[in-house]
């Protein structure tokens, strides 16, 4: 159980799927001008990568990983490399089949979610969540937790986002900056205050103290930092 | 009709797709703290997104309008898939530290925005011109975010040292900073604000 939690926790706040893995940053960047309509996108997302996160995670256990098909008497079989065109095919149609059944039994949720439910398809978050559910290889209940948290984190930070640039609406920001600019330095500050999670509690196994981040993990592609000793992720 | 060279070099700073229209910044920002990984994602980049313009814009006749986006998507996701296999089999090493950012090329809304707003009304050759030159201003700005990310922060370029950092015995003390998620948001933000200074047009109205 604490297992879980533990994985919850991580993957809400600090390996946010927005402000540490930049997934999902256009609809981030576009759609969180508003706070309300930033709630409705954020349930939208939470959802989804709730759903196809173990959905995806059935698909790769049960007919992609290598010797998922013994059961067919194909013992020898290896499918991951078809996994990304199966991956957005399940997003794709789970994102069509909600928004069928929410019209048809929820329809004022439908008519307020309406128009980010397509979006989320292409929306880096959902399909980076089943990537890294692959690459971390999640069991089913961890894939879950995993989908919920990593949903719920990108969800709160779309929402803070929305919230702080409603009050930016009142600050005087240099012309070249209005806009994009400043959202993109809002940003970075919020990416620098949730950073602030991975230093709580400090596991000797995970972290290494005075490096200034979680290495080992496939994280910003860039590698280690120098002088930082890579450590083995230990729930990989 | 517009002209090929138009076609080509108006995605560099004129119609910049990160600068100006918010396009695939995605899966692109947390490959930047290193030079030589980010010259490997813009190469795949450009092949996905001139690759897919072509083959969308060769078929943009016969597509029924109903399932054009899933058709887009397969022909993306193909695309991707070959890309990834190819780093596999003769770049391991950097395969293994693009990790899963090059699957995410997948959903990089630069490749789809193309496809769906150029390739489907516009013939190959021009697609795929604007292809490269979308896939050129988004390398553009990935080259220098990466470039000033990398010499700041371990103080090399490409592996190569070029500012001899304290712990090698040099004289530069490196910045953290600049290797974690947050610069490199800083960093386009202060490139966009160069950029939009320069062409003052693409100045957003306060509303």
């Amino acid at each position: 159980m604490e297992h879980y939690l533990s994985l919850l926790i991580r993957s809400i706040f600090i390996e946010n799927m927005a402000l540490a893995f930049f997934l999902g940053m256009c609809t981030f960047l576009a759609v969180s001008k508003k706070v309300d309509t930033a709630i409705g996108l954020g349930v939208a997302v939470i959802v989804v990568q709730t759903i196809t996160v173990p959905a995806n995670n059935l698909i790769y256990q049960f007919l992609l990983k290598e010797g998922a098909l013994e059961w067919l008497g194909m013992a020898d079989s290896n499918l991951t490399f078809i996994g990304l065109i199966c991956y957005i095919g399940v997003i794709a149609a789970m994102v069509q089949i909600l928004e069928m059944v929410l019209d048809r039994f929820f329809p004022s949720l439908y008519n307020s979610l309406g128009i980010f439910l397509p979006l989320i398809t292409v929306n880096c978050a959902i399909l980076g969540g089943s990537l890294f559910m692959v690459e971390r290889d999640y069991n089913f209940a961890e894939s879950v937790t995993f989908g919920f948290g990593s949903g719920a984190g990108w969800a709160l930070a779309l929402v803070a986002l929305a919230g702080i640039r409603e009050k930016m609406k009142y600050a005087d920001v240099p012309a070249g900056l209005r806009g994009l600019g400043i959202t993109f330095m809002i940003t970075g500050l919020m990416a620098m205050a949730f950073m602030a999670f991975s230093f709580n509690g400090q596991d000797d196994d995970y972290y290494k103290p005075g490096c200034p981040h979680i290495y080992g993990h496939s994280h910003d592609a860039g590698g280690p930092h120098p002088g930082c000793q890579v450590l083995a992720d230990p729930a990989r | 009709m517009s002209k090929p060279r138009d076609v080509l070099l108006d995605p560099l700073f004129n119609k910049n797709p990160i600068g100006l229209q918010i396009l695939g910044i995605c899966s692109a920002l947390a490959v930047t703290s290193k030079l030589e990984t980010v010259v490997v994602m813009a190469l795949a980049v450009i092949f996905v997104i001139s690759g897919s313009n072509v083959s969308v814009s060769l078929i943009r006749n016969q597509v029924p309008s109903s399932i054009r986006i899933i058709v887009e998507i397969t022909i993306i996701a193909t695309l991707v898939i070959i890309v990834d296999q190819f780093l596999k089999a003769y770049a391991f090493g950097i395969s293994k530290q693009l990790s899963v950012f090059v699957g995410l090329i997948i959903t990089n809304c630069i490749v789809l925005g193309r496809a769906e707003a150029f390739a489907m009304k516009n013939p190959p050759g021009l697609s795929f011109l604007d292809g490269v030159g979308n896939g050129l201003g988004y390398s553009i700005v990935l080259l220098i975010v990466a470039f000033f990310r990398e010499l700041l922060g371990a103080g090399k370029l490409l592996g190569f040292t070029i500012l001899p950092s304290t712990n090698e015995g040099g004289w530069y003390l490196p910045n953290g900073l600049m290797l974690l998620p947050p610069s490199a948001f800083f960093i386009i933000g202060l490139l966009i604000w160069a950029l939009r200074s320069w062409k003052t047009d693409q100045i957003e109205e306060e509303n």
